[in-house]
């Protein structure tokens, strides 16, 4: 608690002796001046990189999440079993030592059994946020499909369909009002954890947040427009969970 | 031969939920056409019984076949289940679909029938179980006696050979229950083969040719109504009968 009121305290200092004596930065992105315009567009680009790193790795962990949520419900617990060990091992890793291993030792792998691909920054982000995320998207999609009443798939079995028909025509449309809010929430978690690529060398925000405060040496301004980036576009997101949610919540009562 | 055999036919069933015995040594024939009224205490294992011959609850050991059929991998449950239908106590009907829907999953996905073919048989079991009138609606829009009216007929819809029915009536108000048990004898009088769960003992007397009592996971007493009603042999058997008839 006192900790945090020194913090607190020490960086209003810092601001108010920045401000009094004239040595705030924030030319370096004052979009009034070409340098700073420049260097504003410079950050901005970033957006797209994470957007598009953001989308496809939820997509791809929709899909992982789906083939290991599956078997993971079975009542054989042998095929259970992977679908267990996948989610607890996954969950365990920390993204940045994932990240690590899929962009330097994945290759290795890959080449040690005679497939020759190369993992660009963009590809390796994306694998390392897909799998790390679809440990909790499996979890998202079993909690879901298990709250659908068992009666339903006996109902199914007895008129006759199989059990992806079961899945596809019976239980997913009724469990993807209770999978869709938190899913959508874990895109959030996407979107930040995203910004691990830049250690990886992808230009996305983070990265060339980093690259303009080597040059610029402005720290504090780059980083708290950085700041701003994420929580505008998290923000854009959050209001999007919610009106899923209240969209989901209001045709559930029907 | 299919058609030789006895509809249903069960020998030494035995089924258990962890240490506990559900169903003791079971051993049961139903022959075409014949309409089979199971009753007894709760937890007697009734509902376990008819879960079994279509292998919603798999058995443990025995020998189950249907129609000739016998019961031994995932495929002859998969023939077992396109001959045998099911109603269950909560109707169970798919709550995201319509009526209409409801009825023609079945027929289009599991049987490959044309969406209009599909329509065209829903339609008709509507009209059997008597609410065309409701096609477009989704379930919850219903009564539940319409609910369970439509589960019947979405069973019909497979035409079934069997019909296999779980307490029907239990989960609705009286007055509906009638409405309901009239479609099951309707069907009865035509001739299907079934098998059903109920405390409904004026539907018995009315439709069943063999009466069914169950205690503690096993067969305790079988015979016609007439017998059953009027001159029941085991002693659990007219306990449990004077207290279903006092109410
Ligand atoms: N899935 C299950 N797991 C464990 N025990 C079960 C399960 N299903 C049923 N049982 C037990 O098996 C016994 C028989 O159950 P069953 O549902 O067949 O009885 P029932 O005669 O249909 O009773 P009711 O009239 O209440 O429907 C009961 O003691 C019940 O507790
Ligand atoms: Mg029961």
């Amino acid at each position: 608690m006192t900790f945090r009121t020194a913090l607190l305290l020490g960086s209003l200092f810092v601001l108010a002796g920045c401000s009094s004596s004239g040595n705030w930065g924030w030319y370096v992105i004052d979009p009034t001046t070409k340098n700073g315009a420049s260097n504003i567009r410079f950050l901005l680009n970033g957006f797209g990189a994470t957007i598009l790193l953001s989308v496809i790795a939820a997509f791809m962990s929709m899909a992982i999440g789906m083939m290991v949520a599956l078997p993971g419900m079975s009542s054989n617990r042998w095929i259970r079993l992977p679908s267990r060990i996948y989610i607890e091992f996954v969950r365990a890793i920390p993204l940045l030592p994932m990240l690590f291993w899929v962009f330097y030792g994945l290759p290795v792998v890959l080449k040690s059994i005679g497939i020759n691909v190369s993992i660009d920054a963009f590809w390796g982000a994306i694998i390392t946020l897909a799998i790390s995320d679809s440990a909790f998207t499996a979890e998202i999609y079993r909690s879901g499909i298990q709250s659908i009443n068992k009666g339903q798939t006996e109902a199914a079995k007895t008129v006759g369909l199989t059990y992806g028909q079961t899945m596809r025509y019976v239980i997913l449309p009724q469990a993807i009002r209770r999978i869709l809010p938190p899913l959508a929430n874990q895109f959030i978690y996407i979107v930040k954890m995203s910004a691990f690529a830049s250690v990886i060398g992808m230009q996305e925000l983070t990265r060339r947040a980093n690259e303009l405060v080597v040059t610029e040496y402005r720290p504090l301004e780059i980083y708290t427009l950085l700041i701003l980036e994420y929580l505008v576009l998290v923000l854009i997101i959050s209001f999007f969970v919610r009106w899923l949610e209240r969209k989901m919540g209001s045709d559930e009562s029907k | 031969m299919p058609g030789d055999a006895h509809a249903i036919e069960i020998k030494g069933l035995n089924k258990w939920y962890g240490d506990y015995q559900a169903l003791k040594d079971i051993d049961l024939t139903v022959d075409h056409g014949e309409r089979v009224v199971v009753c007894g205490p709760s937890g007697s294992g009734k509902s376990t019984l008819i879960r079994c011959v279509n292998s919603l609850e798999a058995k443990d050991s025995g020998l189950i076949s249907v129609d000739g059929i016998e019961m031994v991998d995932s495929q002859s449950i998969d023939a077992i289940r396109s001959e045998v239908g099911m109603v269950f106590q909560q109707f169970n009907l798919f709550p995201h679909l319509t009526i209409l829907q409801n009825l023609t999953l079945g027929p289009m996905k599991a049987r490959g029938l044309s969406k209009a073919d599909a329509e065209a048989r829903a339609m008709q079991y509507l009209e059997r179980v008597r609410i065309p009138d409701q096609a477009h609606k989704k379930p919850s829009e219903l009564s539940g006696g319409q609910q369970q009216r439509v589960a019947i007929a979405r069973s019909l819809c497979m035409e079934p050979k069997i019909m296999l029915f779980d307490e029907p009536t239990s989960a609705l108000d009286p007055e509906m229950i009638s409405e309901v048990l009239d479609v099951i004898v309707d069907l009865a009088e035509e001739g299907m083969t079934m098998i059903v769960v109920t405390h409904e003992m004026g539907f018995a007397r009315k439709a069943a040719d063999r009466m069914i009592f169950m205690d503690h996971g096993a067969i305790v007493e079988t015979g016609t109504p007439e017998q059953f009603f009027e001159a029941p042999k085991s002693e659990r058997c007219k306990q449990f009968l004077s207290q279903i008839l006092q109410h």
